[in-house]
């Protein structure tokens, strides 16, 4: 098989992409638009179209003609990682972004291997390039170096039920975003509904496979708060070893009418907590540091 | 000033304790005596900065650092101090409290406090857990209040016993600066369970170092070894006579090229260095009369186990001299490719100059050594460093990712015998998930690292220059002088080299202060 995949960044070294220490690779590419995005510029895939080039002030950037077709080439050496680039652009994508082969993140991996508990694919919406991830899952497991890796997944939990069948025999596990209860409330913030997300977490959980729910917490806006029965008879369905991951919406990296939206302080998200915790749901985790 | 105003102004100082104003006094009187005896060359490479003596006085009349055999003492007694062999764990640790007292070093306050778990497990028979944990727990807290120095290190494991798992209890309960603590880990002995013990304590208060035990025991003879002060590997029942370090960056600065560097520059300042160890260890061992002491009478120590240090320290800047880059600073930090610590041969060129400098050390005899040789050290710097980076690290605020900065320098460490300390700042995420401090920390010492040091940024417990600070005592100590000696320096250290400014912060430590008004 010979999938690539369009990578906006990956961190060698992370400890908050679940269990233990990790390489986490950012995929490009999402097929929600929320308005709260922390890292709008990892939604679209890049068109070519060049508009960004002349905002580089260090011409990292160039347009080159492959097979006839117009390409977008950064020259990493050359970039001082100011972004300019990303405000530039007309779409919600980076110049920035690199392809990678299975072949290519095995050997990474094979470099760190010894510092590692396992790797997260995140994004952008990982799902989207499906193939290329059970092609690296698959060829990490049967690799006798990098087998005892866990490998697990960051997902807006959009994938057909189907999709996520075809990853359990690779995934180890996976952290699951649940933007809002309401169906129309996560219409609002993400542009699509829910029923698959909480389908997905169905699934994954009876399957052993969910490691963590993570809730943003929008004041005013999602719904945690106001739906605390229902989201708190549904949370307590799942297994004892799920974390619930309370994150605190920020305005960092936010573009657009979200700015207009007012951040979670650390009281407001203790107060979510503490009622979660009174509607009898366990292990939640909070952020830390508080951001 | 002269030496009579500077006498009465530490007399008068508003923040000093009087034990502290007795020591700078000391100090003092020990600087205006004549230097030992050295040769012109000498004389110049110190009053240009190349070479030094860390500030240990101009009559070395006492070692830097010493290391007793408590292990023996405990078992033996004490004629000196009229002690009869300790009985119970009360006796031990009373007979451990007393003899600090009287092991010297650099700092006046003993710098290795034993490898406690082997030393006080054969008193601790029939005691309950809890017995156990109160009675260390006070032998602890009156470690720390008065012997008030982060340079006092007490070493543990690598083999799993009930001390050891107490000590580690206290020490995160406690979250103390002193003392400092090293756990010895061997692959072999040390189950993984107990290292995420030691992980979850570092995450907890940066504390302890991991030690590569068969790494470090290797190097020495069967008696053994010990950690002491920040990070220096000596044998036990020794210790060091002295500590000289050589400045890299002024050394490449008067290096015309690569191949001049290795051939004529390094050979020549090491050669200076060598002259300087063996005058400074003359009189210490036959003019001192330090070896007439009732630890050598009672066999506690041993004049033959005593090593001079060779520290060298600015490797970045030498580095990056010598291949033609300017310095990398914080200001030009966004674009580090070219330097040391990015760029894969800068760093091999790093890795050249170490094994140079291993080969020399290992053919060169002195006077007075461990098989008659000094030992190699990575010198943490001290807090009067101004533009040039402790021992082999990447400079301040350029370092890369924990696994690249590992990567970078882990090829270093087999030439470091008497220890070289990188300190690993990791950010806050990493205290919920201590998991990933035992990761990184196995991974670094399967790759070659003697000794594994991670500074959790913004604990109220923060490492600066390689011992246990509380940032919040620096602040305090400007308005208020503070309990702990080390605050001082840390003071001290932060002004000068901008350390609290730095993100991931990577220097250690080991000097006594010079009176600074
Ligand atoms: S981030 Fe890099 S590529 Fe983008 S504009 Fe800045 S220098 Fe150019
Ligand atoms: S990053 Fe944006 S602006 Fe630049 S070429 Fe791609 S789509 Fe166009």
């Amino acid at each position: 098989m010979t999938n690539i995949a369009v990578v906006n960044q990956i961190i060698p070294f992370s400890c908050v992409d679940g269990p233990g220490s990790r390489l986490v690779i950012f995929m490009q590419g999402c097929n929600y638009r929320c308005k709260s995005c922390h890292n709008p510029h990892t939604i679209d895939l890049c068109n070519n179209c060049g508009d960004c080039l002349p905002s580089c002030p260090t011409q990292a950037l160039s347009l080159i003609t492959s097979n006839n077709k117009p390409q977008v080439i950064w020259n990493e050496a050359l970039c001082i990682q100011c972004d300019l680039c990303l405000s530039a652009c007309p779409k919600q994508s980076s110049p920035k972004t690199q392809r990678y082969s299975v072949e290519q993140l095995l050997t990474q991996l094979r470099q760190q291997v010894r510092f590692l508990n396992g790797i997260t694919i995140s994004g952008g919406e990982a799902s989207l390039q499906l193939p290329f991830i059970f092609e690296l899952f698959s060829a990490i497991k049967a690799d006798d170096e990098l087998a005892h890796l866990t490998c697990m997944l960051d997902s807006n939990g959009s994938l057909s039920i189907n999709g996520w069948k075809q990853l359990l025999p690779v995934l180890d596990g996976a952290m699951i975003d649940l933007k809002s209860w309401q169906q129309d409330t996560h219409r609002f913030i993400t542009g699509r509904g829910n029923h698959r997300v909480i389908n997905a977490i169905e699934l994954l959980a009876s399957k052993g496979k969910l490691h963590e729910v993570r809730l943003l917490h929008i004041p005013g806006i999602s719904d945690f708060d106001t739906e605390i029965t229902a989201v708190a008879n549904h949370l307590k369905t799942l297994p004892k070893k799920v974390r619930i991951k309370l994150n605190a919406f920020q305005h960092h990296g936010v573009t657009g009418a979200a700015l207009n939206w007012p951040t979670c302080s650390e009281a407001q998200i203790k107060q979510l907590a503490t009622e979660l915790t009174q509607h009898g749901v366990i292990n939640i985790v909070l952020p830390s540091p508080y951001l | 000033m002269t030496l009579l105003t500077r006498l009465s102004q530490i007399t008068r100082d508003v923040t000093l304790s009087p034990k502290q104003k007795s020591n700078f006094l000391a100090l003092e009187a020990d600087s205006s005596l004549p230097y030992v005896e050295v040769s012109e060359p000498v004389r110049q490479a110190m009053d240009s900065g190349i070479i030094g003596d860390m500030f240990e006085g101009h009559a070395p009349f006492k070692p830097r650092y010493v290391l007793p055999d408590y292990a023996k003492y405990l078992h033996q007694g004490s004629e000196y101090l009229e002690l009869s062999p300790a009985k119970d764990l009360d006796e031990a640790l009373n007979s451990l409290a007393i003899i600090y007292h009287h092991v010297p070093s650099v700092t006046n306050i003993p710098v290795y406090l034993g490898q406690l778990d082997e030393v006080l497990l054969p008193f601790c028979q029939g005691l309950d857990t809890e017995s156990l944990y109160r009675k260390l727990k006070l032998f602890w807290i009156m470690l720390d209040r008065t012997l008030p120095d982060a340079f006092m290190h007490v070493n543990i494991g690598p083999t799993d016993n009930i001390v050891c798992r107490t000590i580690l209890r206290i020490d995160a309960d406690l979250k103390q600066i002193a003392p400092n603590l090293t756990f010895m880990y061997d692959p072999q002995v040390t189950p993984d369970e107990l290292l995420q013990i030691a992980a979850s304590n570092i995450c907890e208060c940066s504390k302890p170092h991991i030690a590569n035990f068969p790494m470090h025991a290797k190097a020495y003879d069967k008696k053994g070894f010990g950690i002491v002060s920040c990070y220096n590997s000596l044998p036990l029942a020794g210790g060091s006579n002295t500590l000289v370090r050589l400045n890299l960056k002024a050394v490449a600065l008067k290096a015309a090229d690569i191949a001049d560097f290795f051939e004529n520059t390094l050979p020549h300042y090491c050669q200076l260095t060598y002259e300087l160890i063996n005058a400074r260890c003359k009189f210490l061992h036959q003019e001192s009369n330090f070896f007439n002491s009732f630890l050598v009478k009672e066999g506690l120590i041993e004049e033959s186990r005593f090593a001079p240090m060779f520290g060298i320290y600015g490797m970045a800047e030498a580095v990056n001299i010598l291949r033609g880059h300017p310095e990398l600073t914080e200001s030009n930090s966004e674009k580090p490719s070219p330097y040391y610590g990015h760029d894969r041969a800068a760093n091999e060129l790093g890795h050249q100059i170490s094994k140079a400098l291993d080969a020399i050390i290992k053919s060169t005899p002195v006077d007075f050594g461990y098989n008659e040789r000094a030992l190699l050290h990575s010198q943490g710097g001290i807090s009067l460093d101004k533009d040039v980076t402790p021992g082999v690290r990447i400079p301040y605020g350029t370092e890369p990712n924990p696994i690249a900065h590992i990567q970078a320098l882990a090829e270093h460490h087999q030439y470091y015998t008497s220890g070289i300390s990188d300190i690993l700042t990791i950010d806050e995420t990493i205290k919920s998930n201590p998991l990933a401090m035992f990761q990184l920390c196995k991974g670094a010492l399967s790759l070659g690292f003697r000794e594994f040091t991670a500074n959790v940024a913004s604990n109220d417990l923060v490492r600066i220059t390689g011992y246990m600070i509380k940032l919040s005592d620096i602040e305090k100590f400007k308005e208020n002088g503070s309990r702990t000696n080390t605050t001082g320096l840390g003071a001290e250290a932060a002004a000068n080299t901008k350390i609290l400014l730095r993100q991931p912060r990577v220097i250690a430590h080991e000097l006594t202060p010079s009176y600074t008004d």
